[in-house]
């Protein structure tokens, strides 16, 4: 008898191409997305040893993290952000890599625009020098961020060399409330496991709430897979999976498209595999989320008072409550409800897909930003995204509402564009890392859900998006 | 690769968990295309008191001296000793290129961020992961004696105190194998490339439409 799999042994044992005695694998690599920011080392590492990519055909490469999101027919003013985008053209150029330029629109966030295209399928390898790689996981992909060093490798071997990792397997069982979203789901899981409790594991997200997803919310839920300490999170193949990549630039086509359907019926964990870890979650206890601290464990539901470091008895613990709130300008034992912001960023590989737009212009629609909201950004994750928005007219709406309505880009989710919070200012934000100075420095980010940042703008402080 | 064999420096303690990439190299300085020049701006919101950006002379900046880095008795520490899920947070290399370049040979931690963990052998910097109470008595110890030092050891898998005491540390084969001799590992997984189009073609009969 076949021993039972689980999804990632499965996609995991169809890419080994070689194991070392200690277990070190060579994993092939199927699709490698590539940024302006992580790859030009290893293009010049490449160029260093002579070296040429070994499939450029598996690469597909966009400019994101520099891009401005208002003016771009002035182009990049910031001379060392465009030499990096100028760099990535070059290269990419030089070694027939096809790229997604400012302009295209197709042009976007590398981790909205892989999918959109259908260069990420289901059951492929995927990497990029981003920790966010884990989104492409949604598709029943084993898909990882990765090093610098081994982007290069990536790009001259095809190759990653690579140990397995463990199989946790989070369940969130029965349904979701109404207007509880993909986001308040990821950020609750990782309220119970933290953030490194994913360390050392690839995460299967499953259950009936996982299963309930679009393909846009599953995205949401793996890609903050890294922010539980999982380089990758999956999510088995079904229907919905399989609707979303039918028909995309470069989902397969005619016979192969029949064929890659056949074997992709295979992408689930069989029904007796066995798990190093199970964690479970009740789907009907979860509520909107709103993160108060500096790591993205340190989250409470919309109705959650701020801790108290006096409650806490690791003192390593109590520390970091204490750091956070300070850095953060919190009072302990106070209603998360009563904390007012500055600014609402509405974006991010999280969070800028049609379906969050959506999410927060039924929440805009009709209503103005409170009056103390400095700035509210909404920015989709690609030209293709703003285009469809746009036929939609959410685009009016938002602006109606008094949102800025920008060009496609990772924005204030890193702030490496003009997009930031200046020193403390407090952000409601749909990006995945609410660090220490991540939007700016200085700047205090909260984590939630394109709804909540929706009401936060409309509202001036944190509220219950259903309650509006 | 700078080979790692045995290596003796003074520790410098950063006692906080969950230190991620954003702290040890904020964005701004991730527009370089460069693989060096990071050092100066480790750790540069904790490190000095007013915001950097690329092209600044650093040397002039001023320096938070409330900032463990700064205090003069951890000047030129090679070993930095860290709290749970070291180097948490996004992919960036250029969090171990700053810590190498600032001079940080290895980081003892009792768990770090699998990414970090990775770049970390890539580039000749050694993450150590030892149990939580060894790293209390280690931070202990190392604030109480001033230049306090310890010896990585990584042929013999162990992290040596001024006393004399030892403790075992585990790292893969390859690893220690490719760090030990300082090797490139593209130039070893090329020396498989007939495996590798060996497994492509076989790949290509099964799921054609991946090619």
């Amino acid at each position: 008898m076949v021993a039972a799999k689980t999804l990632y042994d499965k996609v995991w044992d169809a890419h080994v191409v070689r194991q070392e005695a200690d277990g070190t694998c060579l994993l092939y690599i199927d699709r490698q997305l590539v940024h302006e920011v992580t790859s030009p080392q290893a293009f010049e590492g490449l160029k260093l040893a002579n070296r040429q990519p070994w499939r450029t055909s598996s690469m597909l490469a966009v400019p994101d993290h520099n891009i401005p999101t208002k003016d771009l027919a002035k182009g990049i003013t910031d001379p060392i952000s465009r030499l990096q985008v100028e760099t990535l053209h070059d290269n990419c150029r030089e070694f027939g890599v096809t790229e997604f330029n400012i302009g295209d629109p197709r042009q976007g966030i590398v981790h909205v625009m892989g999918p959109e295209q259908g260069a990420t399928l289901p059951g492929m390898t995927v990497v990029c020098g981003d920790s966010h790689t884990s989104t492409h996981g949604a598709f029943g992909a084993l898909a990882h961020g990765i090093g610098t060093s081994e982007v290069e490798h990536v790009m001259a071997t095809q190759c990653l060399i690579q140990k397995k990792m463990k199989n946790m397997l989070i369940s969130v069982d029965g349904k979701v409330g109404a207007g509880v979203t993909a986001k308040d789901i990821v950020l609750a899981i990782i309220g119970e496991i933290g953030t490194a409790g994913g360390t050392g594991y690839a995460i299967e997200f499953g259950g009936d709430a996982i299963r309930a997803l679009s393909m846009e919310g599953r995205m949401t839920v793996c890609n903050m897979a890294i922010e539980a300490g999982a380089r990758a999170g999956m999510i088995a193949v079904d229907e919905t999976t399989i609707q979303y990549v039918k028909g995309r630039p470069y989902s397969p086509k005619g016979d192969h498209w029949e064929k890659a359907v056949a074997a992709w019926q295979d992408l689930h964990s069989d029904a007796d595999a066995q798990f190093d870890r199970v964690v479970r979650l009740d789907a009907a206890s979860i509520k909107p989320q709103v993160t108060w601290g500096t790591s993205p464990e340190m989250v409470l539901p919309v109705d959650g008072m701020i801790p108290d470091p006096a409650q806490e008895s690791d003192p390593v613990k109590a520390g970091a409550i204490r750091a956070a709130l300070q850095y953060m300008g919190l009072q302990a034992n106070t209603p998360i409800t009563s904390v007012q912001v500055d600014k609402v960023f509405i974006g991010s590989c999280t969070n800028s897909r049609i379906e969050d737009l959506r999410a927060a212009a039924a929440v805009a629609k009709g209503k103005k930003l409170a009056s103390n909201i400095k700035l509210a950004l909404v920015v989709p994750g690609s030209g293709l995204v703003k285009q469809q928005a746009e036929q939609e007219g959410l685009d009016k709406i938002f602006i109606e509402a008094g949102f800025e309505w920008r060009e496609p880009g990772c924005s204030m989710c890193l702030a490496m564009n003009d997009d930031r919070l200046e020193a403390g200012e407090r952000c409601a934000s749909t990006s995945n890392r609410n660090f220490e100075g991540r939007q700016g420095q200085g700047g205090r980010t909260h984590l939630v859900s394109p709804a909540m940042a929706a009401a936060a703008a409309i509202t001036g402080h944190f509220v219950d998006a259903r309650s509006l | 690769m700078d080979p790692f064999v045995v290596h003796t420096g003074v520790v410098v303690p950063l006692d906080r968990p969950n230190v991620d990439t954003d702290a040890i190299i904020p964005k701004q300085y991730l527009k370089s295309i460069k693989r060096t020049g990071f050092g100066p701006t480790l750790f540069d919101d904790w490190r000095y008191n007013e915001p950097g950006e690329p092209g600044m002379d650093h040397s002039k900046r001023q320096l938070n001296s409330a900032f463990v880095l700064n205090l003069p008795r951890y000047n030129h520490a090679s070993i930095l000793l860290g709290r749970e899920n070291f180097g948490c947070g996004s992919s960036r290399e250029h969090a171990v290129w700053a810590l190498t370049d600032y001079g940080i040979r290895s980081v003892i931690a009792p768990s770090f961020a699998d990414i970090f963990f990775n770049n970390s052998f890539k580039n000749g910097l050694l993450p150590i992961a030892l149990d939580s109470a060894v790293i209390e008595q280690l931070f202990r110890e190392t604030e109480a004696q001033q230049g306090y030092q310890l010896t990585v050891d990584l042929p013999n898998q162990q992290v040596v105190t001024p006393s004399g005491q030892t403790f075992d540390f585990k790292v893969d084969e390859f690893r220690k194998y490719c760090l030990v001799n300082g090797l490139d590992d593209i130039g070893l997984t090329l020396r498989h490339a007939d495996e590798i189009r060996a497994y492509e073609a076989r790949r290509q009969q099964q799921a054609p439409w991946l090619f």
